[in-house]
């Protein structure tokens, strides 16, 4: 039999494959100091991967290829655009940084690029092997980012880390996938594997399964207790790529979860409702309670961002019983995660720029030095809080919305939690904003700040969204709305 | 003026002031003048607007809906942009604005430190914007958002222009109002999944008046709503952020947050609470009524308590806030009538009151009570208005706090057929004697502050008499105590039939 390719349903990874070679080649032949040719040549290849996927939106059929085990639905298009604008903006906020860095210029973009291939296909991935293939190409090529500075002992600390995390936890996530394989009797497409579970047959060794493959993701999202790697990594990586780990790589795993419950276990609810809704309690508790005391601000995002992560598992704890609003809640609650997690990191490295200090204590005066950066940082970090009338308020909401249509005591239980966690957590995002605000700047540091072009781009675009989105959701709404595949 | 009326003359007043802060933000720092310029601009034109509202409101029908307008806002979780302002909401939305007016004159020269006129006017416009768009706000969760949206500038306010222990006052203050906004946000959710159809437009949760919902559960979802805005009102034993907020912030802030702020919490009461689950409402009115009186009382004792000028009126706040929430309790609709009232009265005595705390403290560098003195024989006009304010706040007939506060009182005599009337009656005579108490913490502070010589260290000091941005902050407020309290009927006459009608809808949803 010989496969029928669609072309049109591939062209947003062919292209991104072409221009992944076309930017290893260029740094090759004509390699520049400052890499910024190449960071263009990345960028622009990302941009030109977005026209089939726009393509795709406007032609709206549900694509199916390879005996279903790549589909191109709404789910998978809109998704597919966020990867390629979160990995834009990654490349805006990385073309400085890495130009004045003394490393490898082209390889970064390179291996960037692949990790966001991986993305791509994570997003039309339906059956197990493309997914585990998927994950695979997204953390590989990051294991290697992690550790870019290797002279510096802590990026080759949280590379070694990650690598072994990552290794551990693709071995546990393939055994339970073998075990799925093995109990129902051969099946690797998420479709037959959902027959199989709701058939209702299947031994207790396939919630043994279950548990395995979702504790395989629970490190990919960091999910507490599987998230120990992850403020190390996040600290010691380059700021840039920690900025991509946190929004990217995260939201690939979540994508995963999305695709394997819902095509995959969604009638076995037994068994994975009630470990998504511990990993949920636990994420959005232990993050924000240890955020509380960090100094440093890349470890306080990092453990920020496993609670988020905490808050994004929410309305996936109580999927079976709100179906459409779980799904919306997770696809908007990613895109609004990605813009403020994005626009928090850029101004990081903004501020690094000047202080070259990753402490909470040099934010002080930040206000009174660079207003715009000040006003920025606000921004997102009270939108991460969820204070309207920044996006986040709209991300929290929604997931509130999945778990009271769900109803029930462990539902309405889980909410409440996230309830109290939303008000602990905004003690350390406004711990920052009033070091900016009502604190005075370091004598040292007095004079205004430089921000680079591409930085300033992807600030803004980062501001805009957090902005628009805060006081007209509907746009992403309408597009969470779309993407339920049910 | 069709456009006016079909609900752009409402939109303008919301977000005018928005419009201006964008402008203030546009320009170079430098440039104070301007930017003062720009933002009282901003503000007059806010007011003007008020004012077309208020002529062209229909008086003959206030207890519907006016100037309404109903647009598509986020339709995948069916909330719209309805918006629209009955008897209770106007004068309410006025306060605001006149308020907000009085705030940007009364700062023109003097800014706290660290000065930033750009930032603290950009702030204030922002707030305004908030405080309208709640007044006017008829669904859910665009309340929600207006109502969190004055949480961000008051923070700044209170953190960056705030006295020396303004970081731990400003953090107290948003996590107290953050906790009890996210329960109430959890409440508005539960409202809406558990009505038929789903909605969060409150007309239409206020027209089905909790049918189909077990009393448990309404119980349940007035518990969050209950506490959302009692922390902002707020009621015994919520408070604790007040004082704190009210001390360490700046004038104008201690103003906005006294004059408006607090009134978010009352309004959502009687907007949302009482309307929606009149049910729950008379289950828990007793409690109301409970915490209220404390409230009245155990503020009057801690303002015979305060040594701390701005403190002390920051505590009978707390006291007047209670006869607010005492006539809110009974249900009907001559103690609404009175809470509202009470509202409007407590927003323009407390708002002076504060105004005036600023403007000694500005001449003496010092709140304390006992270093303060004299202040009729070194500016006998600031004096004498203090006197006066003093005298309309303990609710001496013919001013407007008399009657916020003794129909409120008179109100408890007999509350909502089906309450406990003795206990009521009870509440009647603490509310009354909260009211001596209230005159003698008054008469204390006006004592202290005014009369007698000045005290050694202050003798030779050259204190200013009331200068010119204080007299025309102060005079349109000065001017309203008095109209009101004469002719109380001035505002009476808007709110009763709104009230009525709200009064009526849970009297009904109760015998029904």
């Amino acid at each position: 039999m010989n496969p029928v390719f669609d072309y049109h349903a591939l062209a947003p990874e062919l292209v991104l494959s072409g221009a992944i070679v076309v930017v290893l080649v260029a740094d090759l032949l004509f390699p520049d100091r400052e890499g910024l040719q190449t960071s263009r040549l990345a960028s622009l290849g990302i941009l030109v991967a977005l026209v089939p996927v726009l393509t795709l939106a406007i032609d709206g059929a549900d694509r199916s290829l390879f005996g279903g085990g790549f589909v191109v639905d709404d789910y998978a298009i809109a998704l597919k655009a966020f990867f390629l604008l979160v990995a834009y903006v990654t490349v805006l906020v990385s073309a400085d940084y890495v130009g004045e860095g003394d490393y490898y210029k082209g390889e970064f973009y390179f291996l960037l690029m692949s990790s966001v291939l991986g993305m791509l296909a994570m997003t039309s991935a339906r059956d197990l092997i493309s997914i585990f293939v998927a994950l695979e190409l997204i953390s590989i090529p990051t294991f290697v980012l992690a550790g870019w500075r290797k002279h510096d002992t802590k990026s080759n600390e949280a590379a070694i880390k990650y690598y072994l995390i990552g290794v551990l936890s693709s071995a546990v996530m393939l055994y339970g996938m073998s075990l799925i394989y093995g109990l129902s009797g051969g099946k690797v497409l998420l479709a037959d594997i959902g027959k199989f579970a709701a058939a209702g047959d299947a031994p207790p060794l396939f919630a043994v399964a279950i548990f395995l493959t979702l504790v395989g993701f629970a490190f990919k999202v960091s999910a507490v207790p599987f998230h120990f790697w992850a403020p190390d990594t996040y600290e010691g990586s380059p700021t840039p790529v920690t900025a991509f780990l946190s929004v990217a790589s995260k939201a690939g795993g979540f994508v995963a979860i999305l695709s394997i419950i819902y095509f995959g276990f969604f009638e076995a609810d037994e068994s994975w409702q009630p470990v998504l809704w511990a990993l949920a309690a636990a994420s959005m508790t232990v993050g924000n309670l240890t955020a509380l005391r960090q100094t440093n601000i890349v470890r306080m995002l990092a453990y920020s961002s496993v609670a988020q992560g905490g808050f994004i598992l929410v309305p996936l704890a109580v999927a079976q019983d709100a179906p459409r609003a779980s799904f919306e809640a997770v696809v908007i609650y990613l895109f609004i995660y990605g813009a403020m997690n994005l626009g928090a990191f850029a101004v990081v490295i903004a501020v690094a720029r000047r202080t070259r200090s990753g402490e909470i204590e040099s934010y002080a005066g930040l206000g009174q030095t660079a207003p715009v950066l000040g006003i920025l940082m606000s921004a997102f970090l009270l939108s991460l809080a969820g204070i309207p009338p920044l996006a986040g308020w709209f991300a929290k909401f929604v997931m509130f919305r999945a778990v009271f249509e769900a109803g029930g005591a462990g539902a309405v239980t889980l909410g409440v939690i996230a309830a109290v966690n939303s008000v602990i957590a905004f003690f350390y995002y406004a711990g920052v904003a009033r070091r900016i605000w009502f604190e005075d700047p370091a004598a040292e540091l007095a004079g205004p700040a430089r921000v680079p072009a591409a930085l300033t781009v992807a600030l803004a675009m980062s501001a805009a969204v957090v902005l628009v989105i805060g006081v007209y959701p509907q746009l992403f709404a309408r597009v969470g709305e779309l993407a339920v595949p049910l | 003026m069709d456009w006016f009326d079909s609900g752009w003359g409402l939109t303008l007043a919301i977000f005018l002031p928005v419009a201006g802060m964008v402008v203030v933000l546009a320009i170079p720092k430098a440039q104070e003048q301007a930017i003062k310029i720009v933002a009282l601009l901003t503000t007059l034109a806010t007011l003007a607007a008020g004012v077309g509202l208020l002529v062209r409101f229909d008086y003959d029908d206030t207890g519907d809906l006016q100037f309404e307008a109903n647009k598509s806002w986020i339709d995948v979780i069916q909330s719209r942009y309805h918006i629209g302002i009955d008897g209770i909401a106007l004068p309410l939305l006025l306060l605001s604005m006149v308020v907000t007016v009085a705030c940007v004159i009364y700062s023109w020269d003097h800014f706290p430190a660290p000065h930033n006129p750009k930032g603290f006017l950009a702030l204030t416009l922002l707030l305004e914007t908030g405080m309208n768009g709640t007044f006017a706000a008829q669904d859910l969760i665009l309340f929600f958002i207006f109502f969190e949206l004055v949480l961000l500038p008051m923070f700044f306010m209170i953190g960056v222009w705030g006295g020396p222990n303004r970081v731990y006052a400003s953090i107290k203050f948003f996590l107290f109002t953050l906790f009890g906004s996210a329960l109430m946000l959890l409440s508005f959710l539960a409202l809406f999944f558990l009505t038929e159809p789903h909605t969060f437009d409150i007309p239409t949760l206020a027209e089905a008046a909790g049918e189909g919902l077990v009393g448990s559960t309404q119980n349940l979802i007035f518990l969050g709503l209950f506490l959302g805005f009692a922390i902002k009102v707020p009621m015994f034993p919520f408070h604790t952020w007040l004082p704190d907020a009210h001390t360490e912030a700046p004038t104008v802030g201690s103003v906005i947050l006294a004059a408006v702020l607090l009134k978010l919490g009352t309004y959502g009461f009687v907007r949302i609470a009482l309307p929606v689950l009149p049910q729950a409402a008379e289950d828990w009115a007793p409690w109301i009524g409970l915490l209220a009186v404390i409230g009245i009382i155990y503020g009057a004792l801690c303002c015979l308590a305060q040594r701390d000028m701005k403190r002390l009126i920051a505590f009978s706040s707390v006291a007047h806030m209670g006869f607010v929430m005492l006539g809110i309790a009974t249900l009907t609709d001559f103690g609404i009538n009175a809470a509202v009232f009470g509202m409007v009265a407590h927003g323009l005595i407390t708002g002076m009151l504060f105004f005036l705390a600023g403007s000694v403290q500005e001449r003496y560098n010092t709140r304390e009570l006992s270093r303060l003195g004299g202040l009729l024989v070194q500016a006998p006009r600031l004096g004498w208005i203090l006197g006066f304010c003093a005298m309309a706040s303990l609710g001496l007939p013919g001013l407007a706090g008399f009657w916020g506060e003794f129909p409120a009182i008179l109100s408890a005599y007999e509350p909502l057929e089906g309450l406990p009337v003795e206990t009521f009656r009870t509440f009647m005579v603490f509310a009354a004697i909260g009211t001596v108490l209230a005159a003698g913490y008054l008469l204390w502070m006006f004592q202290r502050v005014a009369f007698g010589e000045p005290k050694p260290e202050f003798e030779s000091a050259h204190i200013h008499d009331v200068h010119a941005p204080e007299w025309i902050a102060w005079t349109p407020l000065l001017l309203l105590i008095v109209a009101l309290g004469v002719y109380p009927n001035l505002l009476f006459k808007i709110t009763d039939g709104a009230v009525t009608g709200v009064a009526d809808g849970v009297a009904k949803a109760i015998g029904g």
